[in-house]
């Protein structure tokens, strides 16, 4: 079974189109969530927008996802380690606002099990390999060096609602004072 | 791996904002960064914590540039929650709602940091760059793109 997720914010035609020939040709199952795209897809097992389990329990099931270059699925593909074919949206197309799944997809090109199609057309070749690599990414030291620095910056903020005026307090008594005196 | 600096007194009350979708999975890679606090979870899709068992959480009304009418109402949910949970810091991986959470946060004092998706390797997302005015750390997970727009880098989540 193949899964096809384009988000559920925007329709992405184009690739709906192209999964649906596939699935036409192939007799493969295709299980796409697509959103309000209201175009048919006779071949296509259509879901609007899946429950997040019922996400979950497809994407694992998958043999390949297909999706649009979007980091959720991205980081979806690689705790379910399935293999992943990516399309970005292009913004000269109409398919988002600007051109940043075309820079997603180049900047995550070393990952492994991550696998490119500019073009639709590029599709078939990946979906008939019987074995495409899964996703595998670790954690690396950009992560544990952005966790860190997030947490040390939180340590030390100054915590005042054990002592000092709290929340409501400050709230009020800026309220009530004339602007020049709050700083 | 995560540094366990003893954090003197009590732990921080944190809210941490991100919307349905690639913005909430960025925050959960970025959970260990909050193990240490008090932290509230709040999202725009009410599935998505208990899958995550992300708990305690609130869910707070969605809203993008198409339904920017609903921001005002997002910001009373955000306000009413922050006063009620009083967190020392607000954080967020995006996008407008969490915008929102910061700017609520900065008027009534609390910190605020913000973490520019991982999908923004060119140019800072709209909402990251209208957090210029509203963070006090305002991070890309791209060192070119930190540098140009003057936000600072300290990792990124993979």
């Amino acid at each position: 079974m193949i899964f096809l997720t384009v988000g559920t914010q925007l329709a992405f035609p184009r690739l709906a189109k192209a999964l649906d020939e596939y699935a036409a040709r192939s007799n493969e199952e295709v299980i796409a969530q697509i959103g309000d795209d209201t175009e048919s897809y006779p071949n296509l097992d259509v879901r609007r927008i899946m429950k997040p389990a019922e996400f979950a329990e497809t994407f694992q099931r998958a043999r390949i996802v297909v999706a649009h270059a979007g980091i959720g699925t991205i980081l979806t593909a690689r705790q379910h380690q399935r293999p992943l074919i990516i399309v970005p949206r292009r913004h000269e197309l109409g398919e988002h606002r600007n051109d940043h799944q075309v820079a997603t997809a180049k900047a995550f090109c070393d990952i492994t099990g991550l696998h490119f199609a500019m073009e639709t057309s590029e599709l078939d070749a990946l979906l008939r390999q019987p074995d495409l690599d899964p996703v595998s990414v670790d954690y690396s030291a950009r992560h544990d060096d952005l966790v860190n620095g997030i947490s040390e910056f939180i340590s030390m903020l100054k915590t005042d609602h054990k002592d000092g005026p709290g929340l409501f307090a400050r709230l009020f008594s800026r309220l009530g004072q004339p602007r020049a005196a709050v700083k | 791996m995560i540094s366990t600096r003893s954090n003197t007194g009590p732990p921080k009350r944190v809210l941490a904002v991100a919307s349905a979708g690639g913005h909430w999975q960025q925050l959960m890679a970025l959970r260990s960064a909050v193990a240490n606090c008090d932290v509230l979870f709040a999202t725009t899709l009410k599935e998505l914590p208990e899958e995550f068992d992300a708990k305690p959480f609130i869910i707070i009304p969605d809203c993008n540039r198409n339904a920017l009418w609903l921001g005002p109402w997002a910001a009373i949910v955000i306000l009413f929650h922050i006063l009620r949970f009083r967190p020392d810091a607000v954080i967020s991986t995006g996008a407008l709602p969490g915008l929102l959470a910061l700017g609520v946060a900065r008027v009534l004092r609390v910190r605020t940091v913000w973490i520019d998706s991982i999908a923004n390797a060119e140019e800072m997302s709209m909402s990251g760059k209208l957090a210029r005015r509203v963070a006090d750390l305002r991070l890309s997970q791209w060192k070119h793109v930190a540098d140009a727009e003057g936000a600072d880098y300290m990792g990124a989540i993979i």
